[in-house]
């Protein structure tokens, strides 16, 4: 009895630590920004000071040069746009997908569905230099609607995979009493799939928006002005003058932008990791 | 858009092939138009002589092939992109299998814990890697104050991280982990939530220490979930090149470019498409593989 209340305490003891720790590297990164946001350039420059505090009265100055002397608000504003935009190309592409290949398509559905998944393997650093060849052809280079126009590319296969998952937990008496009632299998979908699958469609649209903000390799191949920037390029590659990094406003910019996303992705993640897991959880 | 079909009264899922296909077909055609495409392309242009800014375009066999591996850049970056890669993994399993574990239980807190836990995944790769860039500066470094004030190292001599090459690739392996350990975590939480809570107990019953229903029970169930971390993990870390485009651009020397970085940096900065597009197919053996893997894995869930 002693023993096993030992070791109970024990381990209650070791996971705890195991968790603070985890948790204070994982997050230092940004509580790193948020104290580089306020911190003077004197103090922050200073060797000699304790960097894990402030030694001198927090600043807003990082903040005034990022929102006044820099485009970062027009890059959140293009990320913005482009996340909306291909969201709802998103939604259009994939949820008539999901729905035709799990209802219509019979054993064949679910191979051309698990076929659609692997191209979302495809990685960006595979077709980036073919891609930039086409969106110059087709005179999309330096815009954001090269992005537009590719982004899709990775959204739409897992949104199918998601959905597919999603339309298979809808039991098909609801779509045939529909019909019986006299809809045709389309107005079935619309009127009655469509309805009940608005928390999965929802998981899709935040899904779409995260993955959209993150990108980086099609936006810095694609767009090279200034003004046009992705947000998550525009700050590593134009918040550096020369050789002149500005850390405190850097800090800010990643912090600003990195937060909403992280905290909507975060919502909504044990769905996503439903979808990664098919196959290996029954 | 309900396309002539006759009301239909009987139901079956092989009624309306027309109307699934219109339905599918848009889908299908845009991910054949802008993925298979352009990796046709990518064949095409490793066999020519393409570069941005000539329009005429010779077909050259395997010449940028033998080029290619005959460069010691690429070499290296060969090397690099399967060094960070296992590393990471390796060091990724451990970690985050420890935290899963760690993690199962609910406690007061476990919310805003797993938020913080998950930060780095969920936040754009390229401002996190932005983050450590700061904290690896040659000069303002916090490790190096941490360092120097626990006296392993003299004010002014300190180490590079970025800046030399040894420090530099495990630099590029920490961020990826730090990057995917979030990633893994859930995958393997969401895996555990699987294990029926019966067995290790049953074990822990019989005398079997933490030890050995780790190794002989937790393990072994877990194994199926640890893959899919792993291939998935695999896949972002071996084709990423943000990270080590933001924290070292492939420096210093070379000594930390991998295969996405050189590919850029030869085919866009470069302008050598053809070169550049030969590097990244070096990529598609690996994806290939893990591809038949997740497959079979599937295959294997269907049937059981």
């Amino acid at each position: 009895m002693m023993k096993t209340g030992f070791r109970e305490h024990g381990s209650r003891i070791t996971k705890g630590l195991v968790l603070f720790i985890s948790t204070v590297l994982l997050a230092f990164p940004f509580y790193w920004m948020l104290i580089a946001t306020f911190k003077q350039n004197l103090d922050l420059y200073t060797v000699e000071n304790n960097p894990f505090i402030l030694n001198a009265k927090p600043t807003l100055d990082h903040l005034r040069l990022l929102f006044n002397e820099t485009r970062y608000v027009r890059w959140l504003g293009n990320t913005a746009l482009v996340g909306v935009i291909v969201v709802v190309i998103t939604l259009l592409l994939a949820i008539p997908a999901a729905y035709a290949l799990t209802r219509l398509a019979g054993r064949w559905g679910q191979r051309l569905g698990i076929g659609i998944f692997l191209t979302y393997l495809v990685p960006p650093t595979l077709l980036f230099i073919p891609l930039s060849r086409v969106v110059a052809l087709l005179g999309l280079q330096d815009t954001i609607w090269s992005v537009v126009l590719v982004y899709p590319s990775f959204t739409v296969p897992f949104s199918i995979w998601l959905l597919m998952a999603f339309f298979k937990s809808i039991p098909r008496e609801l779509e045939d009493a529909a019909m019986v009632d006299g809809l045709t299998r389309f107005g079935a979908f619309v009127k009655m799939v469509i309805p009940i699958s608005i928390s999965g469609i929802l998981t899709v649209v935040i899904f779409t928006f995260t993955l959209v903000t993150q990108e980086f390799v099609y936006a810095l191949t694609f767009i090279s002005p200034e003004s046009q920037q992705m947000v998550g390029v525009g700050i590593p590659i134009f918040l550096v003058r020369g050789d002149v990094y500005f850390w405190g406003s850097l800090m800010a910019a990643c912090l600003i932008a990195s937060l909403p996303i992280a905290f909507l992705y975060n919502l909504f993640l044990d769905r996503f990791i439903a979808g990664f897991t098919v196959g290996a959880i029954k | 858009m309900a396309i002539g079909a006759p009301k239909i009264k009987s139901i079956g899922a092989a009624q309306s092939p027309l109307l699934g296909a219109a339905m599918f077909g848009p889908a299908v055609l845009y991910i054949v138009l802008v993925i298979g495409a352009p990796f046709v392309l990518a064949v095409f242009y490793a066999f020519s002589d393409a570069r941005i800014g000539s329009s005429g375009l010779h077909f050259v066999g395997l010449e940028n092939f033998r080029s290619i591996l005959q460069s010691p850049s690429f070499r290296t970056a060969l090397k690099n992109s399967i060094v960070f890669t296992v590393c990471a993994q390796a060091i990724v399993v451990v970690c985050s299998g420890t935290l899963s574990i760690a993690l199962e239980k609910p406690f007061r807190g476990r919310g805003l814990v797993r938020f913080l836990i998950l930060l780095p995944w969920v936040a754009p790769v390229s401002l996190g890697s932005i983050g450590w860039k700061w904290i690896l500066d040659s000069i303002y470094s916090v490790i190096t104050w941490v360092l120097v004030w626990l006296h392993f190292f003299k004010p002014y001599n300190t180490p590079m991280w970025l800046g030399e090459p040894h420090l530099a690739m495990a630099s590029v392996i920490l961020v990826h982990c730090w990057r995917l350990i979030p990633f893994s975590t859930v995958v393997m939480l969401a895996g555990r939530t699987a294990i029926p809570k019966e067995i290790p107990e049953a074990a822990a019953i019989d005398g079997a220490g933490f030890w050995r229903t780790l190794f002989q029970i937790n393990l072994p169930m877990m194994l199926p979930i640890i893959n899919v971390a792993v291939l998935f993990g695999t896949i972002f870390t071996f084709t990423d090149m943000t990270v080590v485009y933001i924290l070292t651009a492939g420096g210093p020397f070379d000594s930390t470019q991998t295969l996405p970085s050189l590919a850029f940096a030869t085919g866009i900065q470069g302008s050598d498409l053809a070169a550049g597009a030969a590097i990244s197919l070096f990529l598609v053996p690996v994806l290939v593989l893990i591809a038949y893997l997740m497959l079979r894995m599937a295959h294997r869930a269907e049937v059981v």
